[in-house]
């Protein structure tokens, strides 16, 4: 923990140092920064863009696990479904995601819904190939077991198939998070009247560093909140029965 | 009423497989078992003997109705409930001892008392751990209990004691006959270990080689719950005598 704060308050440190020679209204100092993000808070304006951000993140988020989850196992299971859907699956991780968010706003409109899927497609082969790798490596002699106990197929998702998908669930949902904050601002940038994103492309079209520091600070903060206080506990209660006493 | 070892509905078990054979790696079919038939009457143990790769294993997936693909009928009644102990224990690691067992129940038994049947296997104290914590003969006997916990029409049982140190085998083998005799429970047992068969069944089948048939069918005297190490050691010598004049006969035959 400690070398982590020396090594965060060399960084500031840095930059203070950076700001206070160069003297430029392009390079604001740590203080002019914190003042800035505090105002920008208190009018409301920065929890209300970043709310929007979240939201979109949540949505995407969402329904690219779900889909992924469901095709990667399909893929993963069954070698006809592998087979037909391999290779719409190289084309869509090759589409770089620029072009997946202008077909979506070109053939959706420019909407939420075009961004959220946008994004959402933009995520869904990497939970596909991650999960298809789990859905390989399932256990048959348990499935054998939970076939001669009986066990129905609620019991078996829950009970069988989902423990086993976790380690594979929690990595793709992890470099997921990251993948989708980051689009999500393009996205935002691109075609919508609120967000992160958008704020960041109005304040570079006004050349205002302050404001776009205070919001990439804060929205870095927000990644790690949200990755230290959901993500990681989540892994470690599915990781729980790996756990060997000493 | 609710405890897990009361007797059941014991239920014949009757397998007759013509003919059941596998693809080999490079696509042509092998036979693993022909012409083979097997009845077990109500509430009796039954042992099926034979060398290792022989296909003892495939008959016991096929009478679990795990393996449908064979030529021949597999006769059970219809509410049948199936307790099933695999070679590995075939614990869900990611859940405990206790969890495991009661993850078997079918949803109207969830309430049974399994007090008395952790008590008799000895599991009482290791309920809370998880299987990657246990020792192989107490992972075994986890498997066991789960077999039992279902209060099974009937019993199949993989090389149930394989690789374990023969005085825990022993004694898990004693454990299993006060069990499957309180149940009256019908249970097929796969084994290579003549003794083992000798000590648990009171009919053994004696299986050839690939592919598996029964070349020696042999009742045991009852009561099998008192056999004493001498006698099985002289009932497994009589039994292997036999078993060499049964395959003289087929080859000369």
């Amino acid at each position: 923990m400690l070398p982590r704060v020396i090594s965060l308050a060399a960084l500031i440190a840095v930059w203070a140092v950076a700001a206070a020679l160069a003297q430029s209204r392009l390079l604001p100092g740590p203080l002019t920064i914190a003042a800035a993000t505090l105002a920008e808070i208190r009018s409301g304006e920065l929890p209300f863009q970043m709310a929007c951000t979240l939201a979109r993140v949540v949505g995407s988020f969402a329904i690219a696990m779900l889909l992924g989850t469901l095709g990667g196992y399909a893929m993963g299971r069954s070698k006809a479904a592998d087979r037909f859907a391999d290779s719409w699956l190289v084309v869509l991780i090759n589409m770089p995601a620029l072009v997946i968010i202008i077909f979506a706003y070109i053939w959706i409109g420019l909407n939420e819904t075009a961004a959220i899927l946008a994004v959402a497609i933009n995520k869904l082969p990497n939970v596909i190939v991650v999960v298809r790798e789990g859905a390989r490596a399932l256990d048959a002699e348990i499935d054998e077991m939970a076939k001669a106990f009986q066990f129905g197929p609620s019991k078996r998702i829950r009970h069988v198939v989902i423990p086993q998908l976790a380690p594979y669930l929690a990595a793709s949902s992890r470099s997921g998070l990251s993948i989708v904050w980051k689009i999500v601002l393009v996205v935002e940038l691109l075609g919508r009247p609120n967000g992160v994103g958008f704020v960041l492309g109005s304040a570079f079209s006004l050349f205002d560093m302050a404001r776009i520091l205070s919001y990439a600070i804060c929205f870095i903060v927000l990644m790690l909140v949200i990755e230290s206080l959901l993500v990681q506990p989540l892994e470690r209660r599915a990781n729980r029965w790996r756990r060997r006493p000493t | 009423m609710n405890d897990a070892l009361t007797a059941g509905d014991a239920a014949p078990l009757e397998l007759r497989i013509d003919a059941k054979s596998f693809l080999s790696a490079d696509g042509t079919p092998v036979e693993v078992v022909r012409d083979f038939q097997l009845r077990l009457e109500a509430g009796s143990f039954g042992a099926l003997i034979g060398p290792s790769g022989c296909g003892k294993t495939t008959i016991l997936r096929i009478a679990a109705g795990l393996d449908t693909d064979f030529r021949g009928q597999l006769r059970t009644p219809g509410a049948r409930r199936l307790g099933m102990v695999f070679q590995e224990p075939r614990l869900l690691p990611w859940r405990t001892v206790e969890d495991n067992i009661r993850l078997a129940l079918p949803v109207h038994q969830s309430d049974v008392d399994l007090t008395e049947l952790f008590e008799t296997l000895g599991l009482g104290s290791h309920l809370a751990r998880y299987p990657g914590e246990l020792s192989l003969g107490l992972a075994r006997r986890a498997g066991i209990a789960r077999a039992f916990a279902i209060r099974p029409d009937f019993l199949l049982l993989d090389e149930p004691f394989v690789s374990l140190d023969e005085a825990v085998a022993s004694r898990l083998r004693s454990e299993l006959t006060a069990l499957t005799t309180r149940t009256r429970v019908t249970t097929l047992l796969v084994t290579h270990h003549l003794e083992e068969a000798v000590q648990l069944a009171d009919r053994l089948f004696f299986l050839s080689d690939r592919p598996a048939r029964i070349i020696l069918e042999k009742m045991l005297p009852p009561p099998r719950e008192t056999r004493s190490a001498d006698v099985i050691a002289s009932i497994s010598q009589e039994m292997r005598a036999l078993v060499a004049r049964a395959v003289t006969g087929i080859v000369q035959s």
